[in-house]
C-alpha cells in the first residue's frame, strides 16, 4: 500500500499542476482585474517567495520531504495559513457528516433490502423499488435543491449551512446542539441517497440468490425456526458483498458530500476546495486529492478486515496460507 | 399432424443455430421496462439529431420582454367557440405590492401554431440552411411550452440544442473506454507476466482515485476560453479516464479463463497470429458481455457531466448542456418563484432511468443461465 501510496502523490502532484500557469498568475489576474499596475518585479519576488520559480521535480520533492518528515502539507496561498490549519478546521465537521452519511446508508438500506426480498412483489417491494432507482438517477445535487425548496415551503427555512446563523459564534449549548442535528438531517438524506438506493438493490439481489440455496432448504427441512434461517442463513451470507463495497462506498460519500455541500453551503472540505481548484492554491488542492485517495485505500483495508470477520470462509482460507 | 411436428423441430432448431446477438434480441423483447426506455431512448436521440428543427428558437435568442415567463399555455376553445391549437401573447404586468413582474395571457388576440412554420434560419445537420420549425407562431407572441429563463430565452429550445452535448458526451466516453479497456485489458490478459503486473498497478492507481474530485481536479484544468468542440473532447477525455480501468480489468479476468481453452490453443498450434487470436476467437466470446457493462457505465457518465456542468467546470456557457441550464436552477429563490427551470432535470432523470433500465434488460437478454 505504501508503494501505491508514493505513485499516487506523484499523480496528484501532476494533475494540479495542469492548469496553464500558476497561483501567482491568478494573483496577479485579480489584482489587475481591480485596477491595480503590477510591476514585474513584484510578480517575480512572489514566485521565489511561494517557491514556485523552482522546477516541478524540486518542487515535488519539497512537498514530499515535508510531509513526511514533519507532518507539514504545504502552505495555502489564498488562505494565507498552513494547509493543515485550513483542512483541520473543517475536518470536525467533514467526518461527522461523512460518518453520519455511512451509519444512515446502512442502517436503512440493510432492513429494507431484506424486507424487500422476504416480500417480493408485494407493494411494499415495488415502492423500495421505484425509489431506489428514482434515488439512484438522481443527481445529489439537484436533491439537494429539491429538498432545500421544500423545506423552505413547509418550514419557511431553507437549512443552509450547518446551523443558523445566530448559534455560528455562541457556545455549545443544547439549543446549539438540536439547531446542528436539525441542519443536518438534510445532508445527510442527500449524500446518503445515492448509496442508500444503490445497497437496496444489492441487498434485495443478494438475498434472493441465498434464498433459493440448497441450505435454506435444509435448514427448513430439519425444524429450523423460519427466522433462525432468515436471521443465521440467508442474511449472513448475503451481507458478504455488502461488507466489500464498504471501502468504494466510503469514497463514494466522500465525493458525493462534496458537490452537495457547495450547494448546500456546508463548512466542510468541499467548497474550499473548489476554490483552491479554481485558484491554483495547488497545495491545498493537492493534499485533499491525495487525502482522498489514501481513504479510498483504507476503505479498501477496511472492507477486507470486515469480511474476513463476517466470513468464516476467508479467514480460513488466511489461515491456511 | 406430422405438419405441425416438423414446424416444431424447425422451431427449435431456428433456436439451437440462432446467434448470440438474435438470442439476446428476442430475450430483451420480454422485458417490459426496457422496452420502454429503448422507445424514450428513441425519442430522445431523435429529438437531439433534429434539435434545430424541433425547437421554435435559436440556443441564443432572446426577448427582454418576456424573462422567466411561465410555460405558454395552448388553447383550444376561447368565447367563440372552437379553433385549432392556438396561444395568447404575453402581457407583462407589475404587481402593486412587490413590483415583481409578472405575465398574464393578453386575450385581444389569437396566434394559431403553425406546425412547419418560417422562423429563425439554422444549418440543418450541418448540411443545407433552413428557416422550418417543427412548431413556431407568428410575432409578437411566443411559443415557451417550459417557459422562459432569466434571459427570455425558450427553455424547451434549450433543452433540446442543449442534449446534443450531454446526449453525445456518455455515448463518446463510453467509446473511448470501450477502446482503451479492450486493448489494455487483452495486453494485459494475454500476454500476462511483467506487462500484466505493470498495467494491474496503474490501474489500481488510477482507481484509487475517488472519481468526482478528480473530474473537478482535471477539468479545472481545462482553458476557460477555447472552441467548444475542444471542451467536449477534453471533457468526453476526462470521463472516460477512470471508467476504463473496470472494463480493462473484466476483459483481462475474461483472458486469463479463456486462455487455457483447447480451441485456443487449437488456433496457436496451427499458427493463428496472437492478434488474430484475440480479434477472432477471444473478443467475441465476450464482447455482448462488455456491451452490457458498457450501457450500465453510461448513467455515470452523464450525472457526471451534468454536476461538473452545474459547478462551472465543465461545459461553460455560452455552449449549453443539461447542467448548464441547471445553473439557474442553483439558487432557491429561482425555484420558489419559478419551478419550470426545474424540467432540465427530469430530462436528466429520465434519461439516466431509460439508461439504466435498458441495461439492465440487456443483462437478463445476456445472461445464458437464465
Amino acid at each position: 500500500m505504501v508503494p501505491l501510496v508514493f505513485v499516487t502523490s506523484m499523480v496528484v502532484f501532476a494533475v494540479i499542476q495542469l492548469p496553464p500557469g500558476d497561483y501567482v498568475t491568478t494573483y496577479i489576474a485579480t489584482l489587475q482585474a481591480e485596477g491595480e499596475a503590477v510591476d514585474q518585479k513584484i510578480i517575480e519576488d512572489l514566485r521565489e517567495e511561494y517557491g514556485l520559480d523552482q522546477s516541478l521535480p524540486v518542487q515535488y520533492f519539497k512537498w514530499m520531504k515535508n510531509i513526511v518528515t514533519k507532518g507539514d502539507f504545504g502552505y495555502s496561498f489564498s488562505y494565507n495559513k498552513p494547509v493543515n490549519d485550513v483542512i483541520g478546521e473543517r475536518m470536525a465537521s467533514t467526518l461527522l457528516i461523512s460518518g453520519l452519511t455511512m451509519i444512515f446508508t446502512y442502517v436503512v438500506a440493510i432492513p429494507i433490502g431484506i424486507y424487500s426480498a422476504l416480500h417480493q412483489y408485494s407493494i411494499g417491494d415495488y415502492i423500495a423499488t421505484i425509489i431506489g432507482f428514482l434515488g439512484m438517477a438522481t443527481p445529489n445535487f439537484l436533491l439537494a435543491i429539491l429538498l432545500m425548496f421544500a423545506s423552505f415551503k413547509w418550514f419557511g427555512d431553507p437549512m443552509m449551512g450547518l446551523m443558523s446563523m445566530e448559534y455560528i459564534d455562541a457556545p455549545m449549548s443544547i439549543a446549539k446542539f438540536l439547531d446542528i442535528c436539525k441542519h443536518l438531517i438534510i445532508p445527510v438524506i442527500v449524500i446518503g441517497t445515492g448509496g442508500t438506493c444503490g445497497l437496496i438493490r444489492v441487498m434485495r439481489g443478494q438475498m434472493l440468490d441465498e434464498l433459493d440455496q440448497q441450505y435454506v432448504l435444509t435448514g427448513r427441512s430439519k425444524g429450523l425456526e423460519e427466522k433462525k434461517i432468515r436471521r443465521k442463513y440467508i442474511v449472513r451470507a448475503a451481507l458478504n458483498p455488502i461488507a466489500s463495497s464498504i471501502g468504494w462506498n466510503l469514497t463514494k460519500i466522500f465525493s458525493g458530500s462534496t458537490i452537495t455541500a457547495i450547494v448546500l453551503n456546508l463548512p466542510t472540505q468541499g467548497p474550499i476546495m473548489l476554490g483552491a481548484l479554481r485558484n491554483q492554491d495547488m497545495y491545498l488542492a493537492g493534499t485533499w486529492l491525495l487525502f482522498m485517495s489514501v481513504l479510498t485505500m483504507v476503505g479498501t483495508l477496511i472492507s477486507d478486515i470486515v469480511l474476513a470477520w463476517i466470513d468464516p470462509r476467508i479467514r480460513l482460507m488466511d489461515s491456511r496460507m | 399432424m406430422g405438419l405441425l411436428k416438423t414446424k416444431k423441430i424447425d422451431n427449435d432448431e431456428k433456436y439451437f443455430f440462432a446467434s448470440q446477438w438474435s438470442l439476446m434480441f428476442k430475450k430483451l423483447k420480454k422485458h417490459k421496462l426496457a422496452q420502454i426506455s429503448i422507445v424514450i431512448l428513441i425519442i430522445l436521440y431523435t429529438q437531439m439529431l433534429f434539435a434545430q428543427f424541433v425547437s421554435p428558437y435559436g440556443l441564443e435568442s432572446f426577448d427582454s420582454k418576456v424573462v422567466n415567463a411561465p410555460p405558454t399555455k395552448v388553447h383550444l376553445f376561447d368565447d367563440e367557440g372552437i379553433h385549432l391549437p392556438f396561444v395568447y401573447a404575453y402581457e407583462q404586468k407589475r404587481d402593486p405590492e412587490t413590483f415583481r413582474k409578472f405575465y398574464v395571457e393578453d386575450k385581444s388576440k389569437r396566434y394559431p401554431i403553425k406546425l412547419f412554420g418560417k422562423g429563425e434560419t439554422y444549418k440543418f445537420l450541418g448540411l443545407f440552411e433552413s428557416d422550418r420549425h417543427l412548431f413556431i407562431v407568428d410575432e409578437p407572441a411566443k411559443i415557451f411550452i417550459f417557459g422562459s429563463d432569466k434571459l427570455g430565452r425558450d427553455i424547451f429550445s434549450r433543452i433540446a440544442l442543449g442534449s446534443q452535448i450531454s446526449l453525445t458526451i456518455p455515448l463518446a466516453g463510453v467509446f473511448i473506454s470501450f477502446i482503451l479497456g479492450i486493448t489494455i485489458g487483452s495486453i494485459s490478459g494475454y500476454f500476462g507476466g511483467m506487462v500484466d503486473t505493470v498495467i494491474q498497478r496503474i490501474i489500481e492507481v488510477i482507481r484509487s482515485f475517488p472519481t468526482l474530485p478528480l473530474w473537478m481536479a482535471l477539468s479545472a484544468a481545462i482553458p476557460a476560453r477555447i472552441p467548444v468542440i475542444q471542451m467536449f473532447l477534453f471533457i468526453t477525455i476526462i470521463l472516460s479516464f477512470i471508467s476504463w480501468t473496470g472494463l480493462a480489468r473484466t476483459v483481462r479476468s475474461k483472458f486469463m479463463s479463456l486462455k487455457t481453452e483447447d480451441y485456443i490453443l487449437a488456433a496457436k498450434v496451427a499458427g493463428v497470429s496472437d492478434f488474430k487470436i484475440i480479434l477472432t476467437h477471444m473478443i467475441p466470446g465476450f464482447i455482448s458481455y462488455l456491451v452490457v457493462n458498457m450501457t450500465l457505465s453510461i448513467p455515470g457518465m452523464i450525472i457526471g457531466e451534468t454536476s461538473m456542468s452545474f459547478l462551472g467546470l465543465g461545459i461553460r456557457p455560452p455552449a449549453t448542456s443539461w447542467g448548464v441550464l441547471l445553473q439557474e436552477a442553483q439558487q432557491i429563490q429561482n425555484i420558489a418563484l419559478y419551478p419550470w427551470k426545474l424540467v432540465p432535470l427530469l430530462y436528466v432523470i429520465i434519461t439516466v432511468l431509460a439508461f439504466n433500465f435498458f441495461g439492465d434488460g440487456l443483462r437478463d437478454a445476456a445472461d445464458p443461465y437464465k
